[in-house]
């Protein structure tokens, strides 16, 4: 009986302290409801969550996995550690495999001083990396007029794929490749600038964490983004 | 034969080396300046957006990041095809004067007086900038006090002292406030009284260093600059005005070549590829290689200049020019000239802040890539530095030469070496102090081997003597 369970409170601790839950609510949203702070980077208020970057993992009693908070539902009775030696470790983890991977020199990149992943590795204190850099090389798209994607400063948290797809409705970009050979695609991969979906919107430009998908002719540090997603998704439902 | 390898060489920017070649009678054959460095910046920006190119290019050198940006910034604003607003240039002109006042004081205080304060046969331990802060202690805090003033003036414009990213494609990013005009033009009278000071110092220790005036690189060459049509100093250039075009004089200054647009500079700027080190040696092509030998730095713009353009530097020119001719012959000079350009830059700041429409707020023009290549020419500190970006329809770099003030003087340093070792090294004595007059040599031109800096003068300096089948015979560790 769904009417029922709508209305249902859950019961639950993270971090030892006694929380509650309506039904459908994740998590992470738990969590932040009630002031713990869950570290994420490809999450985004008002889009689908996916589960893709593991910086929200949590460990939940009983289960010998970690679950992303993000995706996943909380339930009656659920004892979950979002704040651990360990987890923190893990956290730290993700964010230096991803330096490593690509291009992620801060000091020559048009979001240094607004981007998510500077701003986390920093609040993580991964002051260094020991991992050797993979230095992919990816390609720079600047076929489009008003915006540049660069692949290299990517860190695949499809953000720009669900807001093309859920809210703007032209589902311009997608994820082509399996690993570490994912790359950003527009369309079939004909480049942005040929793109015959892409509306020009911008909402990806600024969704993006990184300095991946930006405005054209923006130097260093001069990449900010205004986030009016909130506000568009609110003035939507209101409308309706 | 034997060779003689300084190396590292010290109290310069950056890692080098010097080898000197005797014959089997001790008799030098031959010496040589290499740079050890492998950068990679040409390669490397490519496929990069055009705009993001100064910020990139700027992470050449610590020392002189602003003209890396400034010749970047205006090989942008050729690629977009624009004319940047006018306070965005004046704006950037005060930028680019802080850090030439700023390298120079470096250069001159910490670098290179040393070997005049404590004499060049002095004791390594002590023969460095905290030796002199023991036994001069004014001059040392007269070097950090000015150099501290080039740096605060570049900070309060551009957020931050080294690789600022104020300056920018198409103008600056911000406008200047009435507060920091007005915290700068306070400043400039206890920095100009330190130039002044200096440059009446060092005047009188020129007495003591004739010998050196003589050997240090002491022989005709040509001559490069960027100018101004009053054929005054001229240091940024301004697009909007035309001007910082290239010319080339002779040996006794006269104008060979005039009026070369930056666009056109690879017609009389050729670079020939020295295989033992990885700096170019540039040579005017006109002359070929390597006749075309030419010099670019402070001595070499003040023997292009008709004058500074400021009163205080302008007086300084005009009695340096009656002691020592009109053409300063002597890349020893360059010590003193950096020291009038202080003191023009200190007093030109001045005059371009009190201007009208300093504080204007239209500081950016924007464009698309428009041209598929540009050219930015400015006087760096060291000498004239050429960015020169090729770009594709949508504005990614194809292709970037980069011929750094250094490279030029290249052909002039060595052969200002050979000069030195000619007089001051023979048979199989090698003598610290006398190769430490080599390193001399290549400090008279403040060279910027990389952008690292060893300004402490505490690297090791190892000269090795081998026989021609590379036999050590002597070493030599400092």
């Amino acid at each position: 009986m769904p009417e029922q369970n709508q209305y249902q409170v859950k019961t639950l601790k993270i971090d030892g302290k006694e929380v509650a839950a309506a039904e459908h609510q994740t998590i992470l949203e738990v969590a932040r409801e009630n002031g713990i702070d869950i570290p994420t980077l490809c999450h985004f208020d008002g889009l689908p969550s996916v589960g893709a970057c593991r910086m929200c993992v949590v460990e939940v009693k009983g289960n010998n996995k970690l679950l992303p908070a993000c995706i996943t539902q909380a339930q009656e009775g659920m004892e979950v550690t979002a704040h651990s030696a360990e987890l923190a470790e893990y956290r730290k983890l993700i964010v230096e495999l991803l330096l490593t991977e690509r291009n992620h020199i801060c000091a020559v990149c048009v979001s240094a001083g607004h981007c998510e992943l500077q701003a986390m590795a920093q609040k993580l204190g991964v002051n260094h990396v020991t991992l050797p850099y993979l230095h992919i090389k990816c390609t720079i798209d600047g076929s489009h007029k008003r915006f540049v994607s660069d692949g290299n400063r990517c860190i695949l948290c499809g953000r720009c794929v669900r807001v093309c797809s859920e809210v703007e409705g032209a589902h311009t970009w997608d994820v082509t490749g399996r690993g570490i050979n994912s790359r950003m695609i527009t369309d079939l991969g004909e480049g942005w600038g040929h793109s015959e979906t892409c509306t020009s919107c911008g909402k990806c430009v600024s969704v993006c964490p990184v300095g991946a998908l930006v405005e054209k002719g923006r130097s260093v540090s001069e990449m900010t983004k205004p986030n009016f997603l909130p506000y568009l998704l609110q003035m939507r439902e209101e409308a309706q | 034969m034997q060779t003689i390898r300084i190396e590292t060489i010290t109290r310069v920017e950056g890692h080098g080396k010097i080898t000197i070649r005797l014959d089997d009678k001790g008799v030098v054959e031959d010496a040589h300046l290499h740079v050890l460095q492998f950068r990679g910046f040409e390669k490397f920006c490519i496929g990069r957006p055009f705009y993001e190119m100064p910020s990139l290019t700027a992470r050449i050198c610590g020392i002189c990041p602003v003209s890396h940006l400034l010749a970047g910034a205006k090989a942008c604003d050729a690629i977009m095809g624009l004319r940047i607003p006018e306070t965005a240039e004046m704006l950037r002109r005060v930028v680019h004067l802080a850090q030439v006042a700023q390298s120079h004081a470096l250069s001159f205080f910490h670098l290179s007086s040393p070997d005049f304060l404590m004499g060049w046969d002095a004791d390594p331990a002590e023969r460095n900038v905290l030796g002199m802060a023991a036994e001069h202690p004014d001059q040392v805090v007269s070097g950090i006090r000015l150099r501290k003033w080039g740096q605060h003036v570049i900070e309060l414009l551009g957020g931050k002292r080294i690789h600022t990213p104020w300056i920018v494609n198409g103008g600056v990013s911000a406008p200047l406030t009435v507060a920091v005009r007005d915290e700068i033009l306070a400043s400039i009278p206890e920095a100009l009284a330190i130039a002044t000071r200096t440059l009446e110092f060092f005047k009188h220790s020129m007495e003591h260093l004739a010998e050196e005036v003589d050997t240090f690189a002491s022989f005709p060459t040509m001559y490069m600059t960027i100018g101004r049509k009053d054929g005054n100093l001229c240091l940024y250039g301004s697009r909007r005005r035309h001007e910082g075009w290239l010319r080339f004089a002779d040996a006794d200054g006269n104008i060979v070549a005039d009026n070369i647009h930056p666009r056109d500079y690879a017609d009389y700027v050729g670079e020939s590829v020295d295989p033992a080190s990885y700096m170019k040696a540039p040579y005017y092509k006109p002359l070929g290689f390597p006749m075309g030998m030419y010099r670019v730095g402070p001595a070499a713009r003040l023997n292009m200049a008709r004058q500074c353009g400021t009163p205080l530097a302008d007086a300084a020119l005009n009695e340096f020019r009656a002691r020592y001719g009109e053409i300063l012959q002597s890349s020893f000079h360059n010590h003193y000239a950096r020291l009038i350009e202080i003191v023009f830059c200190i007093e030109r700041m001045q005059q371009i802040l009190e201007q009208q429409g300093i504080l204007d707020t239209d500081i950016r023009a924007e464009a698309k890539a428009n041209e598929p290549r540009g050219v930015g020419i400015i006087e760096a500190p060291r000498g004239t530095l050429i960015h020169e970006y090729k770009v594709d329809s949508n504005g990614m770099i194809t292709g970037a030469n980069l011929i750094v003030a250094t490279a030029h003087n290249t052909l002039a340093m060595n052969r200002g070496l050979r000069q030195v070792a000619d007089k001051y090294i023979s048979g199989r004595e090698v003598r610290e102090g006398l190769l430490n007059r080599m390193e001399g040599l290549i400090r008279c031109f403040d060279p910027c081997l990389s952008c690292a800096t060893h300004a402490d003068g505490t690297m090791d300096l190892e000269v090795e003597v081998v026989d021609s089948v590379g036999q050590q015979i002597e070493s030599v560790t400092r």
